[in-house]
């Protein structure tokens, strides 16, 4: 077989799979999508405001409802030390009044 | 069909030039297939991280789009305190508002697990609403929730190994115990919004905390023209001026922002990608090695064109680049689809006792994979082409005496 041949080949066959999961996460988004809006239902029927992503602080379990000044809360030197904080950003009205 | 004509036809000559790239790559095998791997993990984690985050990102404006559409905070002390119960009629007064209701929910802390509850008491006029039979994992019913018993979502009981019937001893404001007894738990396929929840009856949790029967955590507040939101969230601040109005626009926007690239994590995501193809490029651009200006003279003294030289080097290129890319891609979508992100786990997790164990809904588009392939494949296979051109269109004699430099 000549190389050119296998390349071409291998490469048809990575577009190929590639191909294969991008059909994959359309019939997966399809089956997904009545658990999303179970979980929309679920949100308003509890009144809930955010993602349980970060439960190590309450200013990164409830970003949204965060203090103002969350990663200074106890004294203007306590820094973030929650891992989880480097993920995220301050609350979007925090930024938008600087 | 004699070599000449096989040469005429464009394909047969292109396919004659990815033989000998490749051949030409092969010669210096144990550098090109650690270049590909380590170029295919660059891709790997800069696809992973776009993917995860554009999941995330649109499954929470897809999943908040319930969340109240103003929540009233009382502040105090530039902290957010407990919201007297007798402001509300003041809110209720305002011009726009269709409803206010209080809340009840709090944060606790599991000495014992080492893990934050997230504690909620359920408005029982909207959850006796939802049952439905094809949903019966999601809805929960407010009624059994009698004084004592609580509702926990599947994280609390997979940390606590409890089930239904067990009970949960929680330390009460007083140092006394209140044991409650768990009356559910809440679907598994829920755990995004609702691993840490601790569903709990009123009476439950205002002796839990010592807090009275006129004060709320917060409000929520309905609007009846939802594009009065911002108007009326400013009237609410005009009249209770102690009080931190958030509306949903901004609750979403918060998601929206989540993961940003000016985040920690993220920047430092991106600049060891950025700095690894500025070592690729640095690498290419600074001139080729002794041996392939060697090859290069060589090939120029046998007959090759100039342009046939940088075809060559624009195949190497591309060869790399594109095995590397589509790799990259691949292992990604695995890794962020189908195993549950696993490599970023650990840093998701943090300090957290209590992760919910999800899996994202794959929204990905054509546009994330051509930023994709405009920031890794075209840099790149440009970068090749450039030096090579430089030694091209020099003398094959110099070419082939200057590889000391």
């Amino acid at each position: 077989m000549r190389k050119s041949s296998f390349f071409l080949c291998s490469l048809a066959v990575e577009v190929v799979v590639l191909g294969l999961l991008l059909t994959h996460a359309s019939f997966h988004r399809e089956a997904m999508r009545e658990g999303i809006e179970e979980k929309a239902a679920m949100v308003r029927s509890l009144g809930l405001t955010d993602l349980c992503l970060f439960t190590d602080a309450r200013y990164t379990r409830n970003l949204s409802q965060a203090d103002l000044f969350s990663a200074f809360q106890d004294n203007p030197l306590s820094l973030d030390h929650f891992p989880s904080g480097s993920f995220t950003t301050p609350p979007i009205w925090i930024m938008r009044r600087r | 069909m004699d070599y000449e004509t096989q040469m005429r036809s464009p394909i047969e000559r292109q396919r004659g030039i990815i033989d000998f790239t490749l051949s030409s790559l092969m010669r210096r095998k144990v550098k090109n297939v650690g270049l590909l791997c380590l170029y295919a993990l660059i891709v790997f984690i800069l696809a992973s991280a776009i993917f995860f985050t554009s999941s995330i990102k649109k499954e929470a404006s897809l999943i908040l789009r319930g969340t109240p559409e103003i929540i009233v905070q009382k502040m105090a002390a530039g902290r957010h305190d407990l919201f007297p119960l007798r402001d509300m009629e003041a809110v209720k007064n305002v011009r726009g508002v269709a409803a206010v209701e209080g809340r009840l929910w709090g944060y606790y802390f599991d000495d014992r697990l080492g893990a934050n509850y997230t504690l909620i008491v359920p408005p029982a006029a909207r959850s006796s609403a939802e049952p439905s039979e094809a949903r019966p994992l999601f809805w929960f019913n407010a009624a059994a929730l009698e004084p004592g018993t609580i509702v926990i979502g599947e994280g609390v009981a997979r940390v606590g190994k409890l089930s239904k019937g067990d009970s949960i001893a929680f330390t009460a404001y007083d140092g006394s115990t209140i044991d409650l007894k768990v009356a559910d738990t809440l679907s598994s396929k829920s755990e995004l919004v609702s691993s840490d929840l601790i569903l709990i009856g009123e009476e439950d949790f205002r002796k839990l905390f010592d807090i009275g029967k006129d004060y709320a955590t917060d409000i929520t507040v309905e609007v009846k023209n939802p594009r009065e939101i911002p108007t009326v969230a400013s009237k609410i601040t005009r009249v209770l001026p102690d009080t931190r109005p958030i509306v949903r626009d901004e609750i979403l926007r918060t998601y929206d922002s989540i993961f940003n690239w000016r985040g920690g994590m993220m920047i430092v995501i991106l600049s060891a990608a950025i700095l690894a193809f500025v070592i690729f490029a640095w690498d290419k651009a600074s001139g080729l090695s002794a041996e392939e200006r060697q090859e290069i003279g060589i090939l120029k003294a046998v007959g090759w064109e100039t342009s046939d030289v940088i075809l060559m080097k624009f195949w190497e290129g591309a060869i790399v680049s594109l095995t590397a890319y589509f790799a990259g891609v691949i292992l990604a979508y695995v890794h962020v689809f189908l195993t549950g992100s696993l490599i970023f786990e650990p840093a998701l997790k943090g300090w957290s006792v209590l992760y919910p164990h999800f899996s994202l809904t794959p929204f990905i588009s054509a546009e994330q994979l051509i930023t994709l392939f405009f920031l890794t494949v075209v840099p790149y296979t440009i970068a090749t082409i450039v030096p090579t051109w430089r030694a091209a269109i020099i003398d094959p004699d110099a070419a082939m005496r200057q590889t000391g430099e």
